[in-house]
């Protein structure tokens, strides 16, 4: 049985001054489905995941998860303020810099969003942090500040962060580009479990390995557009569009 | 010329009296620009327009016109419009007032300067701009803003020298008084000078105290 489609991303345009960024991207995202984005950088990847969870706001086209359109209410209005901010939770995210908050602990920066957004009482947030943070292989750091962490442990405690919200999707920009090459496997790892686990998960990366090995579905943009889209073994194995194509036999040999 | 030690020892006591007066002006002038300048300040991050051109016009206006004819516009204009202070409170409020447009100033720098992902991530677990504000950008500038706080404060503590114009007895204003009775500018205006150095340096230990004692990370 094929899973219902939970993200919905129809006719994505997004401009920065003269320069047309995303033009007319389409995807959908099934549920439990891990997608992959991959493609040179400047091609749009990252701006089109920013215009899901709305960091960014497209100037054109829709976005739908579930049976919420972002940036508009049930009745087609314009959304608010608040109501934004609760539909963008629906996506967790996950930025290449981590962007922990630097003055918390790493429980106080899981239990932040439970705390202040959701409401939770102190105890209970803090108790589902530490558990968040436990199933991340983060359990003994609970209580340091991000600069005494490493950056794969940083990385790690920003997917807590994103989980501990409950999203329905998550959303990973480059999550390992800024790390040294030693500290990459773990956070690819606690990604690849998250995916067995049935989290839908949009991923832009450069990690070719884990695209082949984990993701359900792989899509290539070029020039603001996909260019193609198939599965992890077509698009590695059988690349028909030319942009693809040269952009695979750049990578690293051995991928 | 003959330095007169004995205009000194008179002197010292009673310019003691004025610095406590000086004291009285600076610490609520301090306190109510502080509050003033957090306000303003983040009423001028705020995405209320009217608002932010509100804080805008009030900062350009302090910062475009001299403290002491903001002085005289509080003590003897307000009056004119049926807003009557005494001495020692139109000084406060014109202090207050002027402090807290530069210290507006320096609260949306440093919240400004805040790197843009600490907001990103914020928004991204589903906070709306205030809390984004409240929980994650405020409790990182706090310490970055007290040098130039300080600095802010340091300048509102000397400015009250500028109310011996409209008749605060603070120290300045006691000092212009031993003047005209023993004239002997040199001896006190030395003594005053020296009263402002030690004041400001108490004040900027202070400064340098708390902003240690703030949490880094």
């Amino acid at each position: 049985m094929v899973a219902p489609i939970l993200v919905e991303a129809r006719g994505i345009v997004k401009r920065f001054g003269e320069r047309t960024v995303l033009d007319q991207v389409d995807l959908e995202v099934r549920e439990g489905e891990t997608v992959v984005i991959i493609g040179a950088s400047g091609s749009g990847k990252t701006t089109f995941l920013r215009c899901l969870n709305r960091l960014e706001t497209p100037d054109a086209g829709s976005v739908r998860i579930a049976d919420v359109t972002i940036g508009r209410r049930a009745n087609g209005r314009a959304a608010d303020e608040y109501e934004l901010a609760s539909q963008r939770r629906l996506f967790g995210f996950v930025f290449q810099r981590f962007n922990l908050f630097p003055h918390l602990t790493a429980r106080d920066n899981v239990a932040l969003g439970p705390r202040r957004v959701l409401g939770v009482p102190r105890a209970q947030a803090e108790a589902r942090a530490v558990q968040e943070l436990t199933r991340l292989g983060l359990g003994d750091h609970v209580d340091k500040r991000p600069s005494q962490l490493s950056g794969g442990q940083q990385q790690r405690v920003a997917i807590a962060r994103a989980l501990a919200m409950d999203p329905r999707v998550m959303l990973f920009d480059e999550p390992t580009s800024a790390l040294d090459p030693e500290l990459v496997q773990e956070v690819l790892d606690a990604m690849r479990a998250l995916a067995a686990e049935g989290m839908t998960m949009v991923v832009v990366t450069h990690e070719m390995r884990f695209a082949q090995q984990v993701a359900h579905r792989a899509v290539f943009m070029a020039d603001g557009r996909i260019a193609e889209a198939g599965s992890p073994a077509e698009l590695f194995g059988a690349p028909r569009d030319e942009r693809l194509k040269r952009f695979l036999r750049h990578l690293e040999p051995g991928v | 010329m003959i330095f007169d030690w004995n205009v000194v020892v008179y002197a010292i006591p009673l310019l003691a009296a004025g610095i406590v007066q000086t004291l009285k002006v600076s610490i609520v002038a301090c306190i109510l620009g502080l509050g003033l300048g957090l306000v303003a300040g983040l009423g001028s991050l705020s995405h209320n327009r009217p608002l932010r051109l509100l804080v805008r016009i009030y900062v350009d206006f302090i910062r475009g016109t001299p403290l002491l004819i903001q002085i005289f516009l509080v003590f003897f204009a307000l009056p004119v419009v049926g807003i009557r202070m005494s001495e020692y409170w139109a000084g406060v409020f014109a202090l207050a007032v002027n402090s807290g447009a530069y210290i507006a100033e320096v609260v949306r720098g440093t919240v400004g300067s805040i790197e843009r992902g600490q907001t990103e991530a914020a928004l991204s677990i589903g906070m709306t701009r205030k809390k984004v504000l409240i929980w994650v950008l405020l409790p990182q500038a706090w310490r970055p803003m007290i040098p130039a706080v300080t600095n802010d404060l340091i300048t509102l503590t000397k400015n009250s020298s500028l109310l011996s114009a409209i008749s605060v007895y603070e120290l300045t204003r006691s000092g212009q008084a031993i003047i005209a009775t023993h004239f002997a500018p040199f001896e006190i205006y030395l003594l005053l000078a020296l009263y402002y150095w030690a004041l400001i340096s108490v004040l900027s230990w202070a400064s340098r105290r708390i902003e240690k004692a703030l949490p880094s990370w």
